[in-house]
């Protein structure tokens, strides 16, 4: 039962099988099990969690549940979640119990009757790429506890990768969702900007910013993104457009599909066997029936620039609310105000926060605005346009989500610059706002290697499709870790 | 002084009259306990999320049209970033770049008679934002408190140029906008309650001189008598620091109501770095021509266009014209008594409204709106006077029956107390000759040369008259009398 998809349990839960309260605890035990080693929950309340199975329970009962109803799922501690401890893996809010539901929370609580088994770990409000950052500790792959999940939805990634749960929500800034997905044998999804409501999920950088899927297959991500979507009138920025079923062309055969493979992401600065994979996975799509032509990317080389820019200054002030007045972690002794939220600030953010909050202050500053604030939004138009123009040779655009497999722990911590660097592919589709996908396509040296696919805006339906197809025909996303059976 | 000229600028914080909050759906009403009016948007809870509300942006287009400024197509909210604990987010959202309203002016009537002139003072830009919490440092055991009901109610900012020459300018400038945006329904004007408070820039320059003096920017003033007063001092303090040899160092400044100085509160090089920039939970605020279009067609008759009305239809002069439309309360009432008493009667009417009623008002410090004389009462009594009922004097009289309620109509109490003029020439002429008869002494200083001596006459024959005489008839007898 623990490696079943969602279509298998929740027609185990509908044919009462086993009941929601039964797979609930079955979970609940291998999280109490293998999180010690892990560290992928840093919030478990089995009773809330049993409390929601049983209502779930009362639905299949009922006769009005939905397709997911009893089903658990584990949640990136981004998303505030009424009752809830919702720390975004920071010291600031390690006692914060949100008073209220993220959308998305609502929508899988309320709507769907999914069950929450808890909050996963994760960077400090999503800044990093390996999970290292968290006040909470670091996260351990369960490819090798060695090394690091990726991140920042480092947490999310493990917990189903060790089948800790059979899903889990995800957030991606600039590669948050598909670069641990890779590091960890997943399949995840960032949509399309706006597609996923971002009320209540904790803001890193706003504009970039996207909730999304991370679990075993295409097809389960399909059925979570189908709960997770749609227009919600309390986010701004949220696409008021028709309601749609993600999981209708999943079985859509991929004959004439046009594959493009941007030069930019073939070129230097990736390891040889995770592109050796990464070939292998387009040859296979030629097999089944697609083609491939050379695209070009001309900017891409910007965007990580760029996004060190934009995402800071955004988070900047962002995280001003963090300030020790309302709610949160307060600096004990402190003299004046000034003195108050200084303490409050420096105690209460780890050093990787504190860097990106002085980068975005600094790029956001009288006489430096201009020079790289303003000019990293222009790069950012000309990566957008980039897309445009490739997007009228291909259907869909190939290549590694990441240019390399999972690192040891503590291996790039001492250099932020080459951790950035673990986000070179993912980044520029934040920074267009396009959807992005990574699925499992082999290992390299014993370590899973991810495919990126990207599509074109709200491509999704398409995006899984092409990864479902994929799957139909290979097993790597199949594959389980030994050691944490 | 004189060789001084004073600049000045306003800068002016209105408080829109929405129901509910700018970026939240949380109440807007005033004095309601503490932190009961903010939602988990206004606390900045983490996560949470802005929408903008429709019926602020409905606000900010009706002033733009009032004022003859461009409404913004496209304009956009910007993040102001600062530390302080009335401000949950540790920025308020606000416009920078592109503002929505742009341009605009407002005509002002400055002074009284010979010495009153009109002068157009143009706005710069008019932007809407949120308004900040309140901190409370008074009983709370030496800690302060906060209280978030205000934060997050929409304001509107209206930026003018610096086209203000004294303080008599800038209070006249702060009162007519003050008047229009209660007219225009779109603030409450309560200044006590902070709804509307205006900062002022005060430069002071040598007289000829092209360029402007250093400003300093005077906050928060909350009553149009600290506005004059304050930028009275601030202007006085910049002259004497000039004449002594000292530079004006760019400031923000409070005024001290009790003192009456201002004091310095930052200098610039205290000055934020506000860290303005496009804020990515909103986008950009487009005004579509149809929007507009529904806004205008809501729109009251607006004080200026109701001016020119009563200037090009009614005859009235441009100072009666500015003073009834310096309230739509002042206009309406003035409006709906000449519906009655006839445009013919215009004049009067503007003179009774502004003059006569508004000095019993003020006596009593009575509103317009309580008023105890109706305007069919005084459009009654204003056609009596006409049809020469009664004389100017009796209708005094009779007005001040009416605000003690001893009549129904103006007709009722001539009738009641017998104030009908007399205009039978028989019985005046009797009168005249009476008192021609009586008072030899003043009939031989007027034949005398004395001017002085025939309205002593006059007043003996009203006296008998117990006034109610028609005046001209009396002037005109008398005059025929003594010259025959």
């Amino acid at each position: 039962m623990i490696d079943a998809s969602l279509k298998q349990l929740s027609q185990a839960l509908a044919a009462k099988q086993i009941s929601s309260v039964e797979l609930t605890q079955l979970f609940l035990d291998r999280i109490e099990r293998l999180n010690p080693t892990l560290n992928a929950f840093v919030t478990v309340d089995p009773e809330i969690s049993l409390k929601m199975a049983a209502a779930a329970d009362a639905r299949i009962a009922a006769g009005t549940a939905g397709a997911l109803t009893g089903i658990p799922i584990a949640q990136k501690d981004i998303f505030c979640a009424e009752g809830w401890r919702t720390t975004c893996g920071s010291k600031m809010l390690a006692n914060f119990v949100s008073p209220y539901d993220a959308t998305v929370i609502h929508k899988m609580h309320a709507e769907a009757g999914l069950v929450s088994l808890g909050k996963t770990n994760m960077d400090e409000f999503a800044m990093g790429s390996s999970n290292e950052t968290s006040f909470f500790g670091p996260v351990r792959n369960p490819w090798d506890t060695g090394r690091v999940p990726g991140g920042s939805s480092g947490g999310s990634a493990a917990a189903v990768a060790a089948r800790l749960a059979p899903a889990a929500t995800g957030t991606d800034t600039g590669g948050s969702i598909r670069q641990p997905a890779a590091l960890c044998n997943l399949t995840g999804l960032k949509p399309t900007y706006g597609v996923v409501s971002r009320y209540g999920m904790i803001a890193f950088a706003s504009s970039l910013d996207q909730g999304g899927p991370m679990a075993a297959s295409a097809e389960d991500c399909a059925l979570l993104l189908n709960t997770m979507a749609g227009f919600d009138e309390r986010d701004s920025t949220s696409l008021d457009r028709p309601r749609e079923d993600y999981a209708r062309d999943l079985e859509k055969p991929l004959a004439g599909l046009k594959i493009g493979l941007p030069k930019e992401f073939f070129g230097e600065g990736c390891d040889a066997e995770v592109m050796a994979a990464v070939r292998a996975a387009i040859a296979e799509y030629e097999k089944l029936g697609a083609t491939t032509v050379e695209v070009s990317l001309p900017n891409s080389h910007l965007s990580v620039p760029a996004y060190y820019v934009i995402a800071p200054a955004e988070a900047s002030s962002n995280l001003s609310r963090f300030d020790g007045v309302r709610y949160g972690y307060r600096a004990p002794d402190y003299g004046n105000l000034d003195d108050m939220y200084m303490k409050t600030r420096a105690q209460g953010f780890g050093a990787e926060v504190k860097r990106r909050i002085m980068i975005g202050a600094y790029v956001l500053s009288h006489g430096y605005y201009d020079a790289y604030y303003l000019q990293a939004q222009r790069i950012r138009r000309l990566i957008a346009n980039d897309f445009v123009e490739a997007f009228k040779q291909c259907d869909v655009i190939m290549g590694p989500t990441s240019p390399s497999t999972a690192f040891k722990l503590g291996e790039k911590a001492a250099d932020p610059v080459q951790m950035y660097l673990s986000d070179i592919y993912t980044i520029a589709v934040n920074l267009a706002g396009l959807p992005g996908m990574s699925v499992p396509c082999g290992f390299a040296g014993g370590l899973p290697v991810g495919l990126q696919l990207i599509g074109n805006y709200f491509a999704e339906a398409q995006l899984l499709n092409v990864a479902h197809r994929y799957q139909q025909a290979t097993d790597w996303h199949r594959r389980r870790p030994e050691g944490v059976a | 002084m004189n060789q001084w000229e004073v600049v000045i600028g306003i800068e002016t914080h209105a408080q829109l009259a929405t129901v509910s909050k700018i970026f939240s759906g949380a109440a807007t009403a005033f004095g309601a306990e503490p932190n009961t009016q903010a939602c988990a948007v206004d606390l900045a809870l983490p996560g949470v999320l802005p929408v903008l509300n429709r019926k602020a942006v409905d606000c900010a287009i009706r002033f733009g049209l009032a004022i003859g400024a461009e409404v913004a197509q496209k304009s956009v909210f910007a993040r102001k970033n600062y530390f302080y604990p009335d401000l949950p987010k540790g920025y308020q959202i606000s416009q920078m770049d592109l503002p929505v309203v742009v341009g605009g002016h407002i005509a002002l009537q400055i002074g009284q008679g010979d010495k009153a002139y009109e002068k157009l003072v143009r706005l710069t830009r008019a932007h809407l934002e949120e308004d900040a919490g309140k901190s409370l440092h008074e009983d709370f055991h030496g800690k302060s408190g906060i209280d978030l009901n205000r934060a997050g109610t929409p304001l509107l900012e209206i930026v003018s140029e610096p086209d203000m020459r004294s303080s008599e300018e800038a209070v006249a400038y702060a009162k007519a906008l003050h008047a229009l945006v209660r007219w225009i329904g779109i603030c409450d004007g309560n200044m006590q309650e902070g709804s509307f408070r205006c900062d002022a820039n005060v430069s002071v320059r040598p007289k000829g001189q092209a360029e402007f003096g250093t400003r300093r920017e005077i906050k928060n003033l909350n009553s149009f008598r600290f506005l004059k007063e304050a930028i009275d001092y601030e202007v006085q303090w910049q002259i004497n620091e000039i004449e002594e040899g000292r530079k004006i160092q760019q400031a923000t400044v409070l005024f001290d109501p009790d003192t009456g100085e201002t004091r310095m509160m930052r200098s610039k090089e205290d000055a934020h770095d506000y860290r303005y920039f496009p804020d990515p939970d909103l986008l950009p605020l487009v005004i579509s021509a149809d929007w507009i279009a529904r806004v205008k067609g809501e729109l009251p008759e607006l004080p200026g266009q109701m001016r020119e009305r009563f200037i090009n239809d009614l005859g009235l002069s441009a100072y009666d014209a500015t003073a009834l439309t310096a309230s739509q309360e002042m206009a309406a009432y003035f409006e709906s008594t000449v519906a009655v008493a006839g445009k013919a009667n215009a004049k009067p009417c503007a003179n009774w409204v502004m003059v006569d009623l508004a000095a019993r008002l003020n006596k009593e410090g009575r509103e317009l709106a309580d008023s105890p004389v109706s305007t069919a009462q005084l459009a009654g009594l204003i056609q009596r006077i006409a049809d020469n009922t009664i004389s100017n004097n009796i209708a005094k009289k009779v007005f001040e029956a009416l605000w003690n309620g001893e009549g129904a109509t103006a007709d009722q109490v001539i009738d009641k107390q017998g104030l009908k003029q007399i205009t039978d020439t028989g019985a005046i002429e009797a009168l005249v000759d009476e008192v021609l008869a009586a008072n030899a002494g003043n009939v031989a200083e007027f034949r005398a040369g004395k001017e002085k001596a025939f309205n002593a006459l006059v007043g003996q024959v009203m006296k008998a008259a117990k006034g109610k005489a028609n005046p001209q008839q009396v002037n005109d007898l008398l005059r025929k009398k003594l010259a025959g």
